[in-house]
């Protein structure tokens, strides 16, 4: 029996749609049956969330929800509107999928859509004092212009539920009270790797509580892309992530390329592979880099960095820019690769083979880093799992969320490399995770570098691109997880809604997790670990 | 009326910074007004033990602030121009370098951690999204132009800009550094926060 067919026994109505992605719209009074038969299923149990897509639709306000199973890799998405355009009703599933409880706070945030079940429903990253819903159509861009007033942050939050009589009523629940110790951390704070602020409640040294405030780069990406053409949008994804900037404009690139029915030629694919690889090494050294001057220690920095200026040189070289590339196009690449950039790319693996040891001399052996990461902020892989956190962070809790792995694209069907897994879900192993995939994606990429075939590196369009009516995805794994592109399309030259899985976002929602129980001094350290952007995040 | 007073700043000509209409301003206020021998040779030496020290508070927000790390490295090495300590607390710190976009709900934090800061200070804007909102202009959630929260003495153009940019620009800080008064000028910068909203 397929998903759908599962989908159609319980709820008869659903209906499916097959344009572009296949999509099973099931009312919304039957949503929360459903996604307790798929998460709970036996054969192919529905338990990573990857994404809830909010949407603004004229038929009214709804969502789409995006599963996929740890076990067999299946994909479903639902896709559910709510009655009401004033009064936004939907049933919670954070019930079933952890993540859910921050991903309907970004609904709620820019749709207005509240969420019956979710325990906190405040704004996540406008102010408290927002006025009106950004992300709908019907959104005046006007309306809140710059207040120069400092934020205050509320302690409790409105739980909302439904009465017998069918009527929805909102309960206040108490995220601080009185007593609790709160220590504001950030936003301006260097170890939070960008603009994150964490209210963390302590109980002695003891962690008991962090809720992360986001929203300080939160630029509006998804509304601006509402109205630019599609060349125009690639530019906005280096941005977001900018440690995986190609990987980033990849996944949209093929998203476009695919709801197109183009086919980019094989040179391109091994150009694409060959930079994503190089991409995710560069992020990883700046990670290593990141968390030991992170911990106290000063000389790993140096080290990370020139090995990842080297990579610079090389990006640079090709593509003109060292940080932000904006290389991949639709329907190929900028331009060509460089003359000497098989050369240098060689030159730099036999140097990094060749250096890395001194980085685990340095470091991964190192008395106090072990102390301070060995079973330190503990994901079990259940816990990952349901909370959507995929990349380095989920693998070190042994579960295989690769998506190279188990949905390829470009040429990681072809190559041959390892899934790094660890099954201690602690800081060390999150660390661990990633010094392997460096030497991972050297291996690949040696397999990769002699072999580049001649052929078209751009593949010609027309200026204005019209995309067919349909919802289109694709996912890439980035240096830090699954980045999704989920696009809705209506036949104009600009996207109807372009939406982006933040990498990030189910990371900084895990910190509560990891850290609960752990030391205010390890915060820091678990934080560095989990490897999160916040421009990625904030989008 | 000829610039008397040219600052070189370590081995580059003054020539090769002479297109700076703002700081040539500056120069000429300072030749007309004129200042004591004594006060004028201690403002000099003040200035350029400031100028070569200077401590930045770190506010980076997004991409801006990774090409501030890899100054920060050995091949770029900042501390050859006396910037490397950079300071997490704007008590300590005599400019903040505002490295990357600045949103609606930052510029309150912005505006606290400029006015904490102790006189004389500077603003450095880094990237087309503090000068202008860059690519973000148009959003709904962004400030365009840091200029408007905060007074600018350098803006650094680039996205994210050159770590060669960088340099350029934070020796034009230098430069204005050399050719301000201390003693009875900025020294005694102290003013009432409606004023600083009118930028100077």
């Amino acid at each position: 029996m397929t998903v759908i067919e599962k989908i159609q026994k319980i709820c008869p109505e659903a209906q499916v749609s097959t344009s572009g992605d296949t999509i099973v719209t099931v009312p919304s009074d039957s949503l929360a049956a459903v996604a307790e038969a798929l998460r709970n299923d036996d054969q192919e149990p529905m338990d990573y969330l990857r994404d809830i897509v909010g949407m603004d639709w004229s038929e009214g306000l709804g969502a789409l929800y995006y599963l996929e199973s740890s076990k067999t890799y299946g994909r479903v998405v639902l896709k559910t509107v709510a009655r009401d355009r004033d009064e936004a009703w939907l049933p919670s599933v954070c019930h079933w999928w952890r993540t859910a409880e921050i991903k309907e706070r970004e609904i709620y945030d820019f749709f207005g859509i509240r969420f019956i079940g979710n325990p906190d429903m405040r704004r996540i990253f406008l102010r408290e004092d927002w006025k009106g819903y950004p992300l709908r159509k019907d959104y005046d861009m006007d309306s809140n212009p710059l207040n120069m007033e400092n934020e205050e942050n509320a302690d409790d939050t409105v739980e909302y539920y439904l009465k017998p009589d069918g009527t929805v009523e909102g309960h206040r629940n108490i995220l601080f009270d009185q007593k609790d110790f709160v220590v504001n951390i950030g936003p301006q704070h260097p170890s939070t790797h960008g603009v994150l602020r964490m209210r963390t409640s302590l109980d002695g040294e003891t962690i008991s509580r962090i809720d992360p405030i986001l929203g300080y780069i939160h630029r509006g990406i998804e509304k601006m892309n509402e109205s630019l053409t599609y060349p125009q949008t690639l530019a906005l994804t280096d941005r977001l992530d900018y440690l995986s900037a190609h990987q980033n404009r990849h996944a949209l690139c093929m998203c476009i390329e695919q709801a197109m029915g183009l086919e980019v030629s094989r040179r391109v694919q091994y150009i694409r592979t060959i930079m994503d690889e190089l991409q995710r090494i560069d992020s990883h050294l700046l990670f290593y880099s990141c968390l030991v001057m992170d911990m106290g220690g000063l000389t790993p920095f140096f080290y990370g960095f020139r090995e990842r200026e080297m990579i610079l040189d090389i990006f640079e070289e090709t593509t003109g820019g060292r940080l932000i590339q904006n290389y991949n196009v639709i329907g190929g690449v900028q331009a060509d690769i460089h003359p000497t950039f098989q050369q240098k790319v060689k030159e730099f693996i036999k140097h990094l083979r060749s250096v890395i040891q001194d980085y685990h001399n340095i470091f991964t052996g190192n008395v106090i880093a072990t102390t301070r990461l060995k079973g330190v902020g503990i994901l079990t892989r259940e816990q990952a799992i349901s909370l959507g956190a995929t990349g380095g962070t989920g693998r070190a809790a042994g579960w295989a969320n690769d998506v190279r792995k188990h949905h390829p694209y470009a040429l990681y069907g072809e190559v041959d490399f390892k899934e790094v897994l660890y099954t201690e879900g602690d800081s060390f192993a999150r660390y661990m995770v990633r010094m392997d995939e460096i030497m991972e994606s050297c291996h690949i990429i040696e397999q990769l570098i002699d072999n580049i075939p001649e052929g078209e590196t751009r593949l010609k369009t027309k200026p204005i691109i019209k995309l067919p009516e349909g919802n289109f995805s694709a996912s890439v794994e980035t240096s830090r997880g699954e980045f999704g592109v989920m696009l809705e399309s209506h036949g104009d030259k600009t996207p109807y809604r372009l939406h982006y899985r933040s990498t990030g976002l189910p990371l900084v929602h895990a910190m509560d997790t990891a850290c609960r129980g752990n030391k205010i001094a390890d915060l820091i350290a678990i934080g560095g670990t989990m490897d999160f952007v916040i421009p990625d995040i904030d989008r | 009326m000829e610039v008397k007073k040219k600052t070189a700043i370590r081995s580059m000509q003054y020539d090769e910074f002479k297109n700076n209409d703002y700081l040539e301003q500056m120069v000429r206020d300072l030749n007309r007004d004129g200042a004591g021998i004594i006060l004028g040779s201690v403002d000099d030496l003040i200035n350029w033990g400031r100028s070569n020290s200077l401590w930045s508070l770190t506010f980076g927000t997004s991409c801006c602030a990774i090409e501030f790390m890899a100054l920060g490295a050995a091949r770029y090495d900042m501390a050859r121009f006396g910037f490397e300590v950079t300071r997490n607390s704007p008590r300590q710190a005599d400019m903040i370098m505002v490295l990357g976009t600045i949103t609606h709900k930052m510029a309150p934090v912005l505006r606290r951690l400029y006015d904490q800061m102790a006189e004389p200070k500077y603003v450095v804007a880094v990237g087309g999204c503090t000068i202008s909102g860059g690519p973000f202009r148009k959003s709904y959630h962004v400030v365009n132009g840091i200029d408007q929260i905060v007074p600018v003495d350098v803006y650094i153009p680039g996205c994210p800009p050159r770590p060669e940019a960088f340099y350029y620009g934070m020796m034009q800080l230098q430069r204005k550094i050399k050719v301000q008064k201390f003693l009875g000028g900025v020294n005694r910068q102290e003013k009432k926060p409606k004023d600083m909203d009118s930028n100077d």
